[in-house]
């Protein structure tokens, strides 16, 4: 009996919810190190981790071109940009400090409380976010390359939104040069 | 298809390990951090959406989204930089200059 390849024996469903269990296990566990690491260089680089395992997750939910974007603008942009500050504000005094402050016992209970809440709403409410009849049009749309379609919405439907982003940076930017100057 | 289920309970738990970390960490950049992840799971919510209706308006809206996390942490990151250079301290229970 000829053995078969081992790609054979996974279904396409099955890859995808493999996929997804091991991306999602990466993205809880890497989250937890982030909130937990006593030094916030580790903190950063579970982090990007963390990050990382998010645009997998977006790649198998066939967004490639969010996925790209997550993996260029933050762990390529805002990651570093984070790195950079650490090492400029707080090396020396990390790690013989207390890592949580007073209120920790409360914040975990409640965030706990949160978690189940919204967890209990959500699997309730499943129903709802089931939709079995999709329009045609949306479907011919969406046979186009992924990149192809988001790039056509933003420069058509969302074109004013998208300037308007635009200006945001553009404020954000001038904000970050004058806030670190020396004579504020 | 993994059900869509699967990734909104997903989100809602590194959203809610975003907010333990806020209120839980004395450390400012770790506050911050903590936000962008909580930032990051609205993300896989509006991808997953728009994964199930077949709508691409939802990966342009979490486009947005990451703009704006950008945004903030140029912003957030510069006023920790004025924030050290005036206290020496990136100690949230320690900046405390508007208790009065």
């Amino acid at each position: 009996m000829k053995a078969r390849p081992l790609y054979l024996l996974i279904s396409p469903f099955a890859m995808e919810a493999t996929l997804f269990y091991i991306l999602a296990t990466m993205l809880v566990v890497f989250a937890i190190l982030t909130v937990t690491a006593a030094n916030p260089v580790r903190s950063a680089v579970y982090l990007i981790s963390a990050l990382l395992g998010m645009a997998g997750l977006f790649f198998l939910l066939q967004a490639e071109f969010v996925g790209a974007v997550q993996i260029l603008v933050y762990v390529g942009g805002i990651m570093v940009l984070f790195l950079f500050v650490i090492m400029l504000v707080s090396v020396r005094e990390v790690e013989t400090q207390r890592r949580a402050n007073r209120q920790w016992k409360t914040a975990l209970v409640l965030g706990i409380v949160l978690s189940f809440e919204l967890v209990y709403f959500v699997v309730q409410g499943a129903d709802v976010f089931r939709i079995d009849t999709i329009s045609q049009d949306l479907i011919i749309e969406s046979q186009t390359l992924n990149t192809e379609t988001v790039a056509g919405l933003l420069y058509s439907t969302y074109l004013l939104p998208f300037e308007i982003a635009s200006v945001l940076l553009l404020v954000a930017m001038i904000a970050a040069v004058v806030l670190t100057q020396k004579q504020l | 298809m993994v059900d869509i289920t699967h990734y909104l309970v997903l989100s809602t738990i590194v959203f809610s390990i975003g907010v333990v970390g806020v209120l839980t960490r004395r450390n400012v950049i770790i506050i911050l951090m903590s936000i962008e992840l909580m930032l990051n799971s609205v993300n896989l919510n509006l991808v997953a959406f728009s994964d199930q209706l077949q709508d691409p308006s939802g990966q342009v809206f979490a486009i947005f989204v990451i703009t704006v996390a950008a945004a903030e942490a140029a912003v957030g990151l510069g006023i920790i930089i004025a924030l050290f250079r005036n206290k020496e301290t990136v100690n949230v229970d320690e900046i405390d200059l508007m208790r009065g």
